[in-house]
Parts: structure tokens; C-alpha cells; sequence
């Protein structure tokens, strides 16, 4: 499907939906239905199966006639992570059922998978999920759960088989964050805000039919969850947006502040936002042209962290007295995760967690030197062995 | 801050095609071992190679259009070009030819003498070369040769590709700005200098009373612009220096052993490769960029700025990090590390330092320190 053709259908799609006039989540509905929600998806499930470069395009033309959007900042792991892997290894059925709610808002996710004793080492995971019946029986404790509070549904990854090693003994589920099993508990961080939580799960009934993937195929599944959430969080879009954007923005705004020293090392950085930028753009060409990306995604995330963190530490130098105050430290549990929001003090916390969230810059470089440049693994003491003798 | 155009960043087929040639070609013709005899003294290599790069393979005239008998290529191919010299630290003019003279050259094509000029390139007769040190920056001031009763006199220090050039694009200080005036090389002084990097080696250039014919009288945009097209494309050969850094360091350390295990085992080593890794991808995005915006004449002066002055940094971080986990073999003369140390440090410089870059980029993106340009 070519631009214009996808420019017309979003036309089209205008005249019979006035965005000025029809319900926001009608509006937002139709245009699903109408395979204009993410063009690269197939038809029937929000898309066209068109090049999904041609997304951005898509989502201007709404944007420009001011239509409702999806808000996909309150729903970042359901839009970035849940929904590519339901696609990937969702049923008919399942991706029919969440895909349609998953883009519209109307059903926002979050990602139970970290465990106070499996963060790097995931696969090391150990809630428990039992067969019963024709369902299973969740415990367990997860943490570090962004937007749980929010959340509707979240993809879980649980132990089913204690007695084979590690990787093989897990399954991913889809799991209603509903259930009354189901235990969320605000976990302050760094900024004084609660973005993240804990997460009990406490006898948490989950039908069969929420299972994504084969029985012990968790370990895979979850990996597509993973590699797209790092390229969901390295992917930039236009020139100096985000973190330079923000950063490039208080440069102009405080002429007073501003010194040959603090200008050289703004633009070096500049410069590596725009590097990692264009990065992006032919990653995303070359997803679009069928080449494999993840190692790239993981690429971009290394840069994205670093730039990031770089940016928001000189933005506070930058401002100099007033980089010395803070808006509030009011624990709050936030709708929305921003990493650009709110003050400069709030975005250097923020940003230390670019490192950390969806797999330590330690362990994505450990995953390009193994996979991408093909050096050594790890020692691994605990590979052969089934999960359950495992030291822990 | 203007919105970036859309540009294809994947190789078409006919640029994977003269990778592959070039690659083939330098394979066979261009051993590490003939490029350290350089430093030695010994050129051979550099005069046989051009001739099989510039004519048997139609390089030289790449970037002329093919109304005036080129390759009628774009700034994309001759990057792909460049990547690959880089990779094998290749001694040939291509970039002071083929792309610097020539698109200075360019833009004196409705003068008969450059249109002649550009033709002799495009057959592999002549090579050309701008007549400025290679560390000129398409922002710095340049050279001052004068014209005294039509005669030009002046010396310039350190000038790349001259000692390859038959025909030199000398910029000539007028009263109004700057010539560009053709100069046979038989008619110039040209002394050869000890180098940095050899197999680019440099020349100080004097002429004392030559005879120029001129190509432009109002000639500073043309090779301030040929300056910024030689910045933007030299990134994709230092693309290929770093990329030729990683992979050869990759392998060495697959097979070295130490402490009972193959050293690039270990997590610290890892690690740096890792980081090396991406900067090298994201280089070559960069440089890809950069060659396609000057294809298109689109977002030049951010592209090509943004490409020269990362491409140039990652070029010597590579080439450093080469030395460092390799160990005391890569301080040999006989391991290549250094031939790559040397391109990198010296194509650091080459068509204006990072830093210069990154000023002109302040202007451009408005991040500057004082009032925003008028
Ligand atoms: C802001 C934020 C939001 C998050 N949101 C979610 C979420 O919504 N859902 C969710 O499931 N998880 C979430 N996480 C959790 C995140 O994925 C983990 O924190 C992360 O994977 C690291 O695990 P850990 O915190 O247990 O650190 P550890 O694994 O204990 O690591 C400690 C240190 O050791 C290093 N290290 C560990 N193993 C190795 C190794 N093999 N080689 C070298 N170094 C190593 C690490 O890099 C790190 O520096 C979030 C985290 C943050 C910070």
C-alpha cells in the first residue's frame, strides 16, 4: 500500500468520522476498524498491512486535523510490548479480544515479569503457575511494575515446570489485573513519585485461553516482548525531540546561562541525539524491509541511556541556582510515564532508570558482544541443572 | 528547528554491487603489508592501485555526470566507495580527486577549461587536487595565492592528493573574494612531506609566477561547498576505518588466549565491544545520511556536520580501543592496528576538526552562546 493510498483512506476515514464531533473513544474505535490504528498490523487487527514506516504519516495526518488520539504515553508497555507479542503469538481469538481495547486506551498493561530475585536473570523467575482445571493457579511476588496501578491487563511470566532447567520451565500469560488476587502496592522511587509498584499474586485465576504461546515456550515469548520494548524505548522519531528537545529548549530560554564550555558539550551531545536518531530511521527501514532489527534495537537503547542521561545531568548544570531546586517530591502515583516531564531535577532522576529498565546497559552489551559479535559466553553455573536445584 | 527529510538509508542494489567490486579489488591489490611500506618510502602500491581503481573500474569520474563522459553516480555510491577504501586504509586520490576537486569542479562547469578538466577525470587521464591543507574546514579561512600581471605565486603547506594530481584547483585571493584558477602540477613546486598518515600523504605546494587559467572568478561558495561534500563523504571512509578496527579486533580476541580462556571472553573486554559496537552502527547510519542528504541536496549542512564530527571521533576511538585490546602486538609495525591509528588520527582533521564542525552546527540548529544569527 502506497502513502497516497493511505492518505486518501485517512481522508476518507475524516469525512465519515468527524473527529470535531464523534465520541473520542468512537472515534478511536472506528479508526481501528478502519486498519488506521497501526497501518503495518493485518487487517481485521487495527491495520492494512502496509509498511509500518508509514505510520508516522498516518499519525500526522490525524494529529493535523486536531482528531482525538490514543494517549499512548498512559499505555507505553501495552502499545510498545503487550501488543507485538499478542501479535506474534496471540490466537485469532486473543489478539480479536485485546488487541482493539489495547490500542484505544480503553484497556491499558502493564508487564508483571521482574521478581525481587530474577531482575537481569529473568529467566530465573519463580511465581508459580498451576494447571487447574482449565486454568491456572498464579503465586507469587513481582516488582518494579510500572503503571500497575493503572493497568487493566498485564503480561506475566510464571513458573510451570520447577523440574526443567530454567528457561524451559516458563509460560507467558495474559493476566486480569481484576482478579481479586491480584495485590498492587505503590513503590516510591527515586523522584519521590510512585511510578512503579509491587505486585502480589495471591491464587490469581487465569484461563487457559490466556495463555500466549506453548506451555514452557515463555522464555521466547517473552524474549519478543523484550526486544521490542527495547526498540521501543531507543526509537526516536523527529529531529530534537525528546530529552535534546527539552534540553535544546532551556538552552534557548536562558541566554543568561549559557558559556562556550557548556555549548560544546551541548552540541557533542546534540549531535549524538541526531546519530541515534537517524540510527532509528534505518532501523525502522530495515524492519520495514524484512531485515531482523533486535540487535540494533539494542544498539539504540545503549545510545538513547547514555544520551539521555548525559543531557539531563548538563540541563541541570545549565540552569545553574535554579537547577538546585526541585518541584515537588510529593509521593504521586503518575497516569503517565514521561521521561522528558515535569523539571530538570525530576528529568536527571528519570533518566537514571534508562540503564536500568528493560534490561541493564550491563546485560544488553553482554547480548551484543554473545549474539551480534559472537565473543564468549557468560559462565553459566546454573544452565544444565533443573530450576528448581538452583542456588538461590 | 527545521524537520529532517525522509531519506533512504538502505543500500540499493547497484551500491551493494560496487561494494562488492571494490571490496574484491582492494582484496586482491591492496595488502596491509604494501600500504606500511609507504611510511618506508616504497609508493608502488599507491601507483598501481589508482590506475585499476580510477580507470578499470571507472572510479575517478564517479561523481561527473555522464554529459561530460562520468559515471554520473551520486554522493550514495561514492560513499559506498569511500567506506570501502577506509576498510582497507587505502592509498588512492578518490577523495581529493574524485570527490573534493571534482565538485569544485563542478561548479565551475560552464567554464570550458573545467568542463575540459572534469573529462579528463572521468577517463582516468588526469587527476586533480584542491590546492589546500587537508585541514581546511569548509568554515576556515582559506589559502592566500595571488595573481601578480596573471601569474600566480604563494605556497600552501600540506595539501592532500597533490603528489597523485596532474592538475591542480588552486583558490586565488582577489579583491573580491576568491578565484578558482587551474594549474598544470609541472608548473607548481611540490615537495612531499613526512606524513602522519602515508598513505595520504602531503605535499607543500609553491608556485612562484605559474600560469592559471581560470575556472571561476567568484569561486568561494563553490569550494567552501566542495569542502563540506569532501567533510560529509569522508565520514563513510572513517565509517569503514572503525568498522575494519572492530571487526579485526573481534577476531583477534575470538583466538587469543590468556589465562586459560580466549580473552575476548572476558566481560570488561566484552563490554567495550559492545559499546564499540553501537558507535560504529550509528556511524554508519550517520555517514549513510550524509550521503544521501548531499544525493538529494537535502539538509546538507546539518548532515554532513553531524556525520564529520561523530564519524571522526568514533574513527580514533575505534582505532584506539584496536591498540588497547589487542596488546603489545598492535604496537608492532607489522600488525596494521597503526595504519588504521594513523588514517583515523590524521582524517580527524582532514576537512575541519569535530569541534569546528559542531560550531558551524551551532549556528545552524541555534545553540549558539551570544544573540541567535540575525
Ligand atoms: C524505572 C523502572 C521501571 C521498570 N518497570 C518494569 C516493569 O514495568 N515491569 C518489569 O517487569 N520490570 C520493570 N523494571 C525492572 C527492570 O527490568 C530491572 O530493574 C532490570 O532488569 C534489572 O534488574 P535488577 O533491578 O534486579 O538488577 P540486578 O539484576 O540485580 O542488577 C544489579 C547490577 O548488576 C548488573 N548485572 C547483573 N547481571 C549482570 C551480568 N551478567 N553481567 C554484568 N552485569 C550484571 C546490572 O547491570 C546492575 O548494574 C523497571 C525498572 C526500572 C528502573
Amino acid at each position: 500500500m502506497t502513502i497516497d493510498e493511505l492518505r486518501r483512506r485517512v481522508a476518507e476515514f475524516l469525512a465519515a468520522n468527524d473527529p470535531g464531533t464523534t465520541d473520542r473513544t468512537d472515534f478511536l474505535r472506528a479508526r481501528y476498524d478502519a486498519g488506521l490504528a497501526w497501518v503495518g498490523f493485518p487487517v481485521g487487527h487495527g491495520g492494512l498491512g502496509a509498511d509500518q514506516a508509514l505510520q508516522p504519516e498516518v499519525d500526522r495526518l490525524f494529529a493535523g486535523v486536531g482528531a482525538p488520539d490514543n494517549d499512548p504515553a498512559a499505555n507505553g508497555i501495552g502499545l510498545g510490548m503487550a501488543a507485538p507479542t499478542i501479535l506474534a503469538y496471540g490466537t485469532e481469538e486473543q489478539k480479536r479480544r485485546f488487541l482493539g481495547p489495547l490500542w484505544t486506551g480503553e484497556e491499558r498493561w502493564c508487564q508483571l515479569f521482574s521478581e525481587p530475585g530474577a531482575g537481569s536473570d529473568l529467566a530465573n523467575v519463580s511465581t508459580r503457575a498451576v494447571r487447574d482445571g482449565d486454568g491456572w493457579v498464579v503465586n507469587g511476588q513481582k516488582v518494579w511494575t510500572s503503571q500497575a496501578q493503572n493497568a487493566r491487563f498485564a503480561i506475566l511470566v510464571a513458573r510451570t515446570d520447577p523440574d526443567a532447567v530454567k528457561h524451559a520451565g516458563l509460560t507467558y500469560f495474559l493476566c486480569d489485573m481484576t482478579d481479586p488476587g491480584v495485590d498492587v502496592r505503590p513503590l516510591r522511587q527515586i523522584t519521590g513519585e510512585a511510578e512503579f509498584n509491587e505486585v502480589f499474586l495471591t491464587d490469581v485465576r487465569i484461563p487457559d485461553t490466556q495463555r500466549l504461546g506453548s506451555e514452557g515456550e515463555g522464555w521466547r515469548v517473552a524474549n519478543t516482548t523484550l526486544n521490542n520494548e527495547r526498540v521501543s524505548i531507543g526509537k526516536g522519531g523527529e529531529r530534537e525531540t525528546g530529552m535534546i528537545g527539552r534540553v535544546a529548549r532551556t538552552w534557548r530560554e536562558h541566554p543568561d546561562r549559557r558559556t562556550p564550555q557548556l555549548q560544546e558539550r551541548l552540541l557533542r551531545l546534540w549531535v549524538e541525539a541526531e546519530v541515534a536518531r537517524i540510527t532509528g530511521v534505518r532501523l525502522v527501514q530495515k524492519l520495514a524491509d524484512g531485515q531482523p532489527g533486535p540487535p540494533e534495537g539494542s544498539v539504540l537503547k545503549l545510545l538513547f541511556a547514555r544520551n539521555a542521561q548525559e543531557l539531563s545531568g548538563l540541563e541541570v548544570e545549565l540552569l545553574g541556582e535554579d537547577g538546585l531546586r526541585y518541584s515537588d517530591w510529593t509521593m504521586v502515583r503518575p497516569t503517565h510515564v514521561e521521561f522528558t516531564g515535569r523539571d530538570a531535577g525530576f528529568r536527571y532522576l528519570r533518566a537514571k532508570g534508562n540503564s536500568i529498565e528493560g534490561g541493564t546497559s550491563e546485560i544488553i552489551r553482554n547480548i551484543v558482544a554473545e549474539r551480534v559479535l559472537g565473543l564468549p559466553a557468560e559462565h553459566r553455573a546454573d544452565k544444565d541443572r533443573p530450576w528448581k536445584e538452583l542456588a538461590r | 528547528m527545521s524537520s529532517a527529510p525522509d531519506l533512504d538509508l538502505l543500500p540499493s542494489d547497484v551500491e551493494t554491487a560496487l561494494r562488492k567490486t571494490v571490496r574484491a579489488l582492494l582484496a586482491d591489490r591492496c595488502p596491509t603489508a604494501a600500504v606500511t611500506a609507504m611510511y618506508d618510502g616504497d609508493r608502488s602500491l599507491a601507483e598501481a592501485l589508482w590506475p585499476a581503481l580510477a580507470a578499470d573500474l571507472g572510479l575517478a569520474g564517479l561523481l561527473v555526470p555522464e554529459a561530460f563522459g562520468g559515471g554520473g553516480a551520486s554522493a550514495v555510491e561514492a560513499a559506498a566507495v569511500l567506506d570501502e577504501l577506509g576498510r582497507a586504509c587505502a592509498p588512492t586520490p578518490f577523495l581529493t580527486s574524485s570527490v573534493v576537486a571534482t565538485s569544485v569542479l563542478l561548479s565551475c562547469a560552464d567554464v570550458d577549461v573545467a568542463r575540459e578538466a572534469l573529462g579528463s577525470i572521468a577517463a582516468g587521464d588526469r587527476t586533480a587536487a584542491l590546492v589546500v591543507p587537508l585541514s581546511t574546514g569548509p568554515d576556515a579561512s582559506l589559502p592566500s595565492i595571488t595573481e601578480t600581471d596573471g601569474l600566480l605565486s604563494g605556497a600552501v603547506r600540506s595539501v592532500a592528493g597533490v603528489i597523485e594530481a596532474d592538475l591542480m584547483v588552486v583558490p586565488v585571493r582577489t579583491p573580491a573574494g576568491v578565484a578558482v584558477h587551474l594549474v598544470e602540477s609541472a608548473a607548481a613546486a611540490i615537495e612531499p612531506v613526512v606524513s602522519l598518515d602515508m598513505a595520504r600523504q602531503l605535499a607543500d605546494v609553491t608556485l612562484d609566477g605559474a600560469v592559471g587559467r581560470l575556472a571561476l572568478a567568484d569561486g568561494e561558495a563553490a569550494i567552501r561547498s566542495g569542502l563540506l561534500a569532501g567533510a560529509g563523504l569522508l565520514a563513510s571512509e572513517q565509517a569503514g576505518v572503525a568498522r575494519w578496527c572492530l571487526e579485526q579486533t573481534v577476531a583477534y580476541l575470538k583466538v587469543r588466549r590468556q589465562f586459560g580462556r580466549v580473552v575476548g571472553g572476558f566481560q570488561a573486554i566484552k563490554h567495550r565491544l559492545a559499546d564499540l559496537y553501537a558507535e560504529v552502527e550509528a556511524a554508519s547510519a550517520a555517514a549513510r545520511y550524509a550521503a544521501a542528504a548531499l544525493a538529494a541536496s537535502e539538509d546538507v549542512e546539518i548532515a554532513a556536520r553531524v556525520a564529520a564530527s561523530y564519524c571522526s571521533d568514533v574513527a580514533v576511538h575505534a582505532a584506539e580501543e584496536a591498540v588497547q585490546l589487542c596488546g603489545g602486538i598492535a604496537m608492532t609495525w607489522e600488525y596494521p592496528a597503526h595504519l588504521y591509528l594513523k588514517r583515523a588520527k590524521a582524517d580527524q582533521l582532514a576537512w575541519g576538526t569535530p569541534s569546528a564542525h559542531r560550531a558551524a552546527l551551532a549556528d545552524v540548529v541555534n545553540l549558539v552562546v551570544g544573540a541567535p544569527p540575525a
